[in-house]
């Protein structure tokens, strides 16, 4: 069920889609957004995507598999929780590095972002691996 | 000590592969250990001799004060001697006994492993680490009565006796929880000194019902004896062990052990009396009823171990003298016994009496041992037998009011006792040869050391008595009655009545003996049998057999298959439970609040209730679709109404996504309007359920909403959001900082989920359900 | 508004409970769909609903603007939402995969007599 209007749009949104995400996803300790708002949202972008172009076009788009961003996301929450406890604290206790001490830039780098970034790639995978297993099936 | 019992357990675990390097010669090695843990405790004796006691802990489970220590006085030593000394022989005895048997290695595990939780249990300071090790010789044992598990009856035997023992066990350790309760400690060498605290508590009638229960199985007194006649189906090495010189008397151990905590009631005294007097009696007549070598010990067995629940009832200083020495006494002679009708049928092939006789040519050593042995059960001086019996009919006297009844119980169940040793030792050793179905040679000598050492002590103990009494014996008395008491033993005490009742019950015994042919196969015997061996086991049988028919059915009413049953049955209980519970104990001083709602606000729910009856009723896929996406978008504006601008967010997103899914999913299946509809009464009764469901719900909500309302956690995280975790956004820093390792197990949940719905989709093919049926 | 909020979140409830009772597998999946978002309702009245600002700090401020809305059970229903998500996808798959598989989505016909307890069974 391809269409030529929706793909055409799609292919102008989906640069814009994403970025949206990223950008939800990073103000997300600050305003509303986050890690699930932002997964929510990138992960309905490559749905669009998938629906205008099929999961096969989606997936090489992706290049790699859902379920290793999944894994990813597990790894990064892991490590989020593992950093505080190098540092003699308990296991998810935030630590943060303030960059504007350094550079001239408003950021934070810290164990909540990471522990974010974490929870982001998990919605992410997630719902690509359910909207591309099931897209697959539609095509066979 | 915990090295001790840890080192026979390590052995335990290792005596397969130490068989697979050293195999015939592992049994000279693994007899190392239990007699290494021997000597270990021989050197603890001077200290128990000078009244001392031995104290070590380990934390283990230190959150429920749970602790791995050992406590060594008169009792546990004795004990622990005769696990460990008896064990060794038994190690010996067996190497020999199933030389030929492919399993031998699996024996030796698991009886080292009895063995060692059999030690941890007699040492053990810690009434739950008791348990622990209680268990395990419950476990251990099953392994062992099963040994030979290709037969049906090993298994039945063993499942027997792990099921009674078991539950005994289980009831014990309520008991046991309930004693830690009211002395708020689970050490028992604390709990000794709190008899009063004990006695005075209203738990004590509960406390006391609920050991016993646990030591009464594992003695088996009535009415749990049959299992022990039953476990006879494990390889004489384990009869021998287990079932004579150390598990069974576990239960016996215990209450001795905590006889100074529990003991001196009436209760205590009626029960452990009574019930001990009347498995006395009932035992010691049974054995006589049976030809199998093995059964007759066994009964012999149980008579014994009443022996001791009736002396420790009693609880005179006589009593706890004659439990001290008979609990010697009786493991000495009955493992010997038990071994040499082990050598009697591994060489002659068979233990029926009727079938043996004349050995004595043939296997003079093993006939050496079983005489001495047999007249030590016997009570004949100058065996140590002799001087327990003595004591025994002296403690049976020194209660005043019920010494006639108790003396001529003992003094009838001895005299059964004496003709049983008559046929065990006289039957198959002396009288004419008989051609039996093996031809048969002296045993081994690994299989003849053990009975002649055992029957040696006996001798030994008996004519130098003074060898152990200040020794061990003294304080082992001291130990079960709580205070000190100081005596000698002796062979000779001068004519008393006594020596007359001794003479009298081996006249009778005798006598019995020369009728036993006719009298065994009698009319009466066969009934008393039927009565007391039969029935008790028929019973049990009746109600694991009744056990298993109400869980077939409940199974079946409960687990039908239709999940709408399932769920109806869950949705009554929340209704009857929680409803029940609600409007009976609730404050019900509550009322819906309508005030303020603004036009709008009627308006989304009001378009809600449609699409949820639109959800609800209509067939068309596409409609459902659209009504339940209505359904939450609808949600969504609610929240970004009542500023949660995130849920908002994410309720749209999850909501846009659920639509997407749905509609991939429908896609392939059917039409609603192809299932067959249940009737309208269904449907009536069904929605009769669901809305007084909903009803509850909206009620509980109301109610608790009219209680008052404490925000300080939410207080505490707002004010602290920015200035300790630098976040402005509350509902984000509690999901990333504050609360992360909730939201990390709830990714965890969504992570698994995406792996599984992956599983599902490829894994195509991989169950051929239409062929093999629906499953 | 809580106790309409209530009112609404008890029905979508009741909905939920008669759609799980139905024999139709793709029923009980939206009576899925209705009790989750009917929780999730309902937690949220919970925790006091107010028509106040969003619990947000302002820039240059450290604590937020009184009153605001109670941020925990947003927390909560949040991730709620994200799970009940996963629930239905799973949901979904599984009456997708049993319906290939067996061909029905009636669940009584899915349904496997258990074999009478045999005699050796026992």
């Amino acid at each position: 069920m391809k269409s030529l209007i929706l793909a055409s749009a799609t292919r102008l949104l989906i640069a814009i889609l994403f970025l949206f995400s990223l950008f939800l996803f990073f103000r997300g300790h600050d305003e509303p957004g986050g890690g699930f708002i932002g997964g929510l949202f990138g992960a309905g972008a490559f749905t669009l995507y998938a629906i205008a172009y099929g999961s096969e076009k989606a997936k090489e788009t992706l290049r790699v598999h859902p379920i290793s961003l999944i894994a990813w996301g597990l790894v990064a929450l892991v490590i989020s929780g593992l950093i505080p406890m190098f540092m003699g604290e308990a296991f998810l206790t935030g630590k943060w590095l303030f960059l504007d001490q350094y550079l001239n830039i408003d950021f934070k780098l810290s164990t909540p972002l990471i522990f974010d970034i974490g929870v982001y790639l998990c919605v992410v995978g997630f719902i690509l691996v359910v909207i591309f297993s099931l897209e697959e099936e539609q095509e066979e | 000590m915990l090295i001790a019992v840890a080192a026979i357990f390590i052995a335990g675990l290792l005596a397969p592969y130490l068989h697979m390097a050293l195999k015939k010669n592992t049994v000279y090695l693994l007899a190392l250990v239990p007699l290494s843990v021997f000597i270990y405790f021989s050197t603890f004796i001077p200290e128990i001799a000078a009244g001392e006691t031995v104290r070590q802990s380990t934390p283990w489970v230190s959150l429920f004060d749970v602790n791995l220590s050992f406590y060594l006085d008169g009792l546990s030593l004795l004990f622990g001697l005769i696990v460990t000394g008896i064990g060794t022989f038994i190690i010996l005895y067996g190497g020999g006994y199933l030389e030929k048997d492919r399993q031998l290695p699996r024996f030796y595990s698991a009886i080292l492993i009895f063995m060692g939780s059999m030690v941890g249990l007699v040492i053990a300071d810690n009434l739950l680490s008791l348990f622990v090790f209680w268990e395990l010789t419950s476990f251990s044992s099953y392994i062992l009565i099963g040994y030979y598990h290709e037969k049906e009856e090993s298994r039945k035997s063993a499942l027997q006796a792990l099921l009674v023992t078991g539950l005994g066990g289980l009831a014990m350790l309520a008991g046991l929880i309930l004693m830690g309760f009211v002395s708020g400690t689970f050490e028992i060498s604390e709990m000794l000194s709190m008899g009063d605290i004990f006695r005075e508590s209203p738990m004590y009638t509960a406390i006391l019902i609920l050991v016993l229960a646990g030591a009464f199985t594992k003695s088996a007194q009535f009415p749990f004896h049959f299992w022990l006649p039953g476990a006879m189906a494990a390889p004489t090495p384990v009869s021998a062990y287990l079932h004579s010189a150390t598990m069974v008397k576990a239960g016996v151990f215990l209450l001795m052990r905590l006889n100074p905590a529990l003991g001196s009631t009436d209760l205590w005294f009626g029960l452990l009396t009574g019930f001990g007097a009347f498995t006395l009696i009932m035992s010691a007549w049974l054995a006589l009823r049976f030809t199998d070598l093995k059964q007759i010990l066994a009964y012999t067995t149980v008579m014994a171990l009443s022996t001791l629940t009736m002396l420790i009832g009693i609880g005179t200083e006589y009593a706890m003298k004659a439990a001290a020495v008979f609990v010697l006494g009786h493991s000495l002679y009955k493992g010997a016994l038990f071994m040499v009708a082990g050598a009697v049928d591994h060489e002659a092939g068979t233990r029926d009496v009727r079938k043996l006789g004349g050995l004595r040519k043939l296997m003079p050593i093993t006939a050496g041992a079983a005489v001495i042995a047999a007249l030590s059960m016997a009570g004949i001086p100058p065996l140590f037998g002799f001087i327990g019996k003595e004591l025994v009919y002296e403690a049976a006297l020194s209660i005043p009011d019920v010494a006639v009844i108790l003396i001529i119980i003992a003094v009838l169940a001895n005299v059964a006792v004496v003709a049983a040793s008559c046929i065990v030792v006289l039957r198959p050793f002396f009288g004419k040869e008989v051609e039996t179905p093996k031809h048969a040679h002296e045993a081994p000598w690994l299989m003849w050391i053990g009975p002649v050492s055992l029957a040696g002590l006996s001798l030994i103990f008996g004519l130098l008595p003074f060898l152990i009494d200040s020794a061990i014996i003294k304080h082992t008395a001291s130990a079960i009655a709580g205070y000190e008491i100081d005596f000698y033993l002796a062979l000779w005490h001068g004519i008393n009545l006594p020596l007359i009742l001794s003479v009298v019950t081996v006249l009778l015994g005798v006598g019995v003996y020369f009728i036993w042919d006719k009298f065994q196969d009698s009319k009466g015997m066969q009934g008393y049998g039927t009565l007391f061996a039969i029935f008790p086991k028929k019973t049990y049988e009746a109600l694991v057999d009744g056990l298993l028919k109400l869980a077939a059915w409940q199974t079946g009413i409960l687990q039908n298959g239709y999940l709408r049953y399932y769920l109806l049955t869950i949705t009554l209980v929340m209704l009857v439970a929680v409803g029940g519970t609600f409007f009976l104990k609730a404050d019900m001083n509550w009322f819906p609040d309508f005030s303020g709602i603004l036009f709008y606000e009627y308006a989304i729910v009001g378009v809600m209730f449609v699409a949820l009856l639109f959800a609800v009723s209509i067939r068309s896929r596409l409609t459902i679709v659209i009504s339940l996406g209505i359904l939450g978008f609808s949600l969504a504006l609610i929240y970004i109404l009542h500023g949660a601008a995130d849920l908002a967010m994410t309720q749209i997103l999850v909501e846009t996504l659920t639509v997407i899914l749905v509609a991939l999913v429908l896609i392939h299946l059917p039409n609603l309007s192809k299932e067959v509809e249940v009737s309208n009464a269904g449907k009536i009764r069904d929605a009769i359920i669901a809305v007084s469901a909903g009803a509850l719900v909206t009620m509980l909500v109301l109610a608790t909403l009219h209680l008052p309302f404490d925000d300080f956690i939410s207080r505490y995280y707002a004010s602290v959001s920015y200035t300790e975790a630098y976040g402005r956004n509350i509902v984000n820093v509690i999901l990333v900082d504050f609360r992360a390792l909730d939201t990390m197990g709830e990714v965890v949940v969504v992570a698994v989920a995406g792996m599984a719905v992956y599983a599902l989709i490829k894994m195509k093919g991989i169950f051929n359900t239409k062929e093999e049926g629906s499953r | 508004m809580e106790s309409l909020l209530a009112i609404l979140g008890g029905t979508m409830f009741a909905g939920g409970i008669y759609m799980l009772l139905r024999r139709n597998l793709i029923k009980s999946i939206i009576g899925i769909i209705l009790i989750s978002n009917a929780v999730n309702l309902l937690l949220f009245t919970l925790g006091r609903t107010t028509k106040d600002n969003p619990p947000l700090i302002m820039l240059g401020e450290t604590i937020p603007a009184e009153p605001f809305a109670n941020p925990l059970p947003q927390a909560l229903v949040l991730t709620a939402i994200v799970i009940g998500f996963g629930l239905l996808s799973f949901a979904l798959v599984l009456a997708y995969r049993s319906y290939k598989e067996l061909g029905t989505v009636n669940l009584d016909e899915m349904r496997h007599d258990p074999a009478p307890l045999k005699e050796e069974d026992k």
